[in-house]
């Protein structure tokens, strides 16, 4: 579903990704770990189509078709989403409100009626229990006000209405306590299935408890220095990244 | 910008158009103005001679008082011998004959704003047949507002039906000389509307379907006086989210508000004169007078003003809170595009006791315009614990438009509460950014923030006009980033 291939970025003239290259299958999650400034935000924001990035060499595909002269937007509609790490803050607009413009958007992008208010709110009531999303968040403005857990969870109830095909979750777990990381792992785990695939950048490993991957990627100085199950995160719990970058000079 | 559509991409660069074919009314007055006008306008109107002499004290005022030149606005000089004073009601003869005859991008609006079709022909200037649907609307309204003792009609009828009330009232919010252009409207004005509401009575209807109908062309110079008696209630709507057709460059209105004890006026405007093209050539000088007076205790004014249009709008819709514990409330969205000045805000003057007065501003520039928040909070001496909340935000799109605050406070009274709270911000790129990402494209995603930031105004709207008021903002600001 999604191959990166040697991808180099750089920003503000400063590379930060150099040759990075990965390969999702649909029905897959992948965890990407690594230190602070190894790189992982940057994947994240590129996949999404984030201005300022310069991707200066390297191929993105989403089911076989470059990406790259895509509009934020446009991959939004063909199904690729982002969970930020920190969601902003929008004032005076009703979060329900852009979740129904963002639904209607890539509705009327597969060529698919527009939801009407009521159908649109029977998806929402459904979807909300799913993340445990409290009712009160709906109507108020988006992400104004959350605490950290509000709007990581509210990052993943979006998803969950949305429907993706590619999901990045960028440190979901980052700012969680550990209820609250239990929940949203809940609900990334009823959105997995063989048809979708969800790539986890985190920190920690501690999310990988709740949500098991199928790979497990680490990324350092803006390489995948090394790839393996979830044993190799428990790995890096014990020993720490220094190991593995050693063990990659090594080699 | 990376997938602006056709259409989208034509809109950006519409024309506004009130380019109409103009035949001279044979009953129109030659441009000038002197003592000789002024009694040419008030012997057309049938006055009587206190409303002559009235309109003459203020022409003699206006002629000895300097232009105006301190708000942040620039223009040409305006050649007041060069405009015609006077034309005789429009018997639509000269407009076009269907709207088939009508610019086809001028339809594509209204259709945008869900503009009815026979309120369509009535702003495109369109003759109409007598018998259509709004006629008999508008026969239900007069009989419902006439039961209730609501007396609502031009300014011109008020003068010949209710002298005594037009004269005890004119001039006592906005006294004829008050200022430059108060003074002018005061010697010249053609005609307006006058609505009165008696004691203890709740006006039955929103004024503002009805006015939009009825009143679509009230000219240049118009005058508008509402009073509210002990214990009333009124709601009011001015103007128009239609674009509106319009020969006149300058405007200079006055609107005169009273509110006796214990009563209520609501007054909510939406301006969407011509802006002027893209480059800032042409559009409508709004130059505008509006004040309201709390003159029994416990009344209430409130001031709701959504301002797109105009080339240069230029107006502070104020109260006087003289009863005790009277309220005054201002809610202003003020937008300007491309070229577009504007230099507004309110003037809160306390003079009773436990006045309490509210000013929400925002204030929102795209392209090279120049937007400006102008207040005045005064405390009189005699205003033990008044009150004021001031918050004045702006909004900025791109970087070669530009915003300005100048709230003023003066407090004669130690007992006064004044807060002012001012932000100022752009669109920032995370959120648009985020928007994008859920697959909202960027034009939505401007209008959808900018609706956001103008919320607090907008939910002080009638009902329907908010719904057309957030349209009609989308439209101004259409093409304003990318």
């Amino acid at each position: 579903m999604l191959t990166i291939e040697n991808l180099q970025v750089s920003v503000e003239k400063k590379q930060i990704l150099k040759g990075l290259s990965l390969a999702v299958q649909a029905g897959e999650v992948h965890a990407i770990m690594g230190p602070n400034g190894s790189g992982k935000s940057t994947l994240a924001n590129v996949l999404a189509g984030r201005e300022g990035y310069e991707v200066t060499s390297g191929i993105i595909k989403y089911d076989d078709q470059d990406i790259f002269d895509l509009a934020p937007e446009e991959r939004a509609r063909k199904g690729i989403f982002l969970a930020f790490q920190y969601p902003v803050e929008i004032p005076g607009v009703n979060n329900i409100y852009l979740l129904k413009a963002a639904v209607n958007a890539v509705r009327v992008h597969r060529g698919e009626p527009e939801l009407d208010a009521v159908d649109f709110l029977k998806i929402v009531r459904e979807k909300m229990q799913l993340v445990k999303m409290d009712e009160s968040l709906l109507n108020r403005s988006v992400n104004e006000g959350f605490s950290g857990g509000e709007k990581k969870r509210n990052e993943i109830f979006q998803m969950a209405v949305l429907e993706p095909r590619l999901a990045i979750l960028d440190e979901t777990d980052s700012g969680l306590d550990i209820d609250a990381l239990k929940i949203v792992a809940e609900g990334v785990n009823t959105l997995r299935n063989e048809n979708r695939a969800i790539v986890l950048v985190t920190h920690y490993q501690r999310l990988l408890e709740y949500i098991v991957p199928d790979q497990v990627h680490v990324l350092s100085d803006g390489r995948i220095i090394k790839s393996g199950d979830r044993g190799l995160a428990i790995e890096l719990e014990e020993k720490g990244y220094d190991w593995i970058k050693q063990e990659a000079r090594a080699a | 910008m990376t997938d602006q559509t056709p259409e989208v991409e034509e809109l950006v660069h519409k024309e506004y158009k009130h380019g109409f074919v103009t035949e001279i009314d044979t009953d129109t007055v030659a441009p000038g103005l002197n003592e000789a006008v002024i009694e040419l306008i008030s012997t057309k109107k049938d006055e009587p001679d206190w409303l002559l002499e009235w309109r003459l004290q203020a022409y003699r005022r206006w002629i000895k008082m300097p232009e105006p030149d301190w708000a942040h606005v620039h223009y040409p000089a305006i050649d007041y011998q060069a405009i015609s004073y006077y034309s005789a009601p429009k018997s639509g003869a000269d407009g076009p004959k269907s709207l088939d005859e009508v610019d086809p991008k001028l339809l594509e609006t209204y259709e945008k704003l869900g503009i009815p079709l026979h309120e369509q022909k009535m702003l495109a200037g369109v003759a109409v047949d007598a018998v259509f649907d709004s006629v008999s609307v508008a026969t239900t309204f007069k009989e419902k507002l006439a039961d209730a003792g609501v007396i609502f009609c031009s300014f011109s009828e008020a003068v010949q039906n209710h002298p005594e009330l037009v004269r005890q009232y004119l001039g006592s919010v906005v006294p004829a000389a008050d200022n430059y252009y108060a003074a002018l409207n005061s010697a010249v004005f053609t005609d307006g509307s006058f609505c009165f509401i008696p004691k203890n009575t709740r006006c039955p209807l929103e004024l503002s379907t009805y006015f939009r109908i009825n009143a679509a062309n009230t000219g240049q110079f118009e005058r508008t006086l509402i009073v509210a008696e002990e214990g009333s209630h009124v709601s009011y709507l001015e103007g128009c989210t239609a674009p509106m057709r319009d020969e006149n460059q300058l405007h200079a209105a006055v609107v005169e508000l009273v509110a006796l004890d214990g009563a209520e006026i609501k007054y909510s405007t939406v301006q969407n004169w011509y802006p002027g093209d893209e480059n800032g050539v042409g559009g409508i000088y709004n130059f505008v007078t509006k004040r309201g007076d709390c003159r029994g205790a416990d009344s209430k004014i409130s001031w709701t003003q959504i301002e797109t249009g105009s080339a240069i709008t230029w107006k502070y819709p104020s109260c006087v809170l003289r009863g005790d514990n009277s309220i005054g409330e201002f809610y202003s969205v003020a937008v300007t595009n491309n070229y577009q000045q504007a230099d507004t805000g309110t003037k809160m003057i306390h003079l009773g006791k436990n006045t309490r007065s509210t000013i929400i501003s925002k204030g929102i520039s795209a392209g090279r315009a120049q937007n400006a928040y102008r207040g005045l909070v005064n405390i009189g001496k005699r205003a033990d614990n008044a009150r004021n909340y001031t918050q004045c935000d702006s909004l900025l799109m791109g970087d070669t438009c530009g915003a300005h605050t100048f709230p003023y406070i003066e407090t004669k009274n130690a007992t006064a509460v004044v807060e002012h709270e001012a932000t100022t911000s752009r669109i920032s790129d995370d959120q648009l950014f985020y928007c994008r990402q859920r697959g909202i494209d960027e034009e939505d995603a401007i209008n959808m923030i900018v609706n956001g930031f103008c919320k607090e105004v907008f939910k002080e709207l009638p009902m329907e006009f908010a719904v057309e008021a957030q349209k009609l903002l989308n439209l101004t600001l259409e093409g304003a980033v990318g």
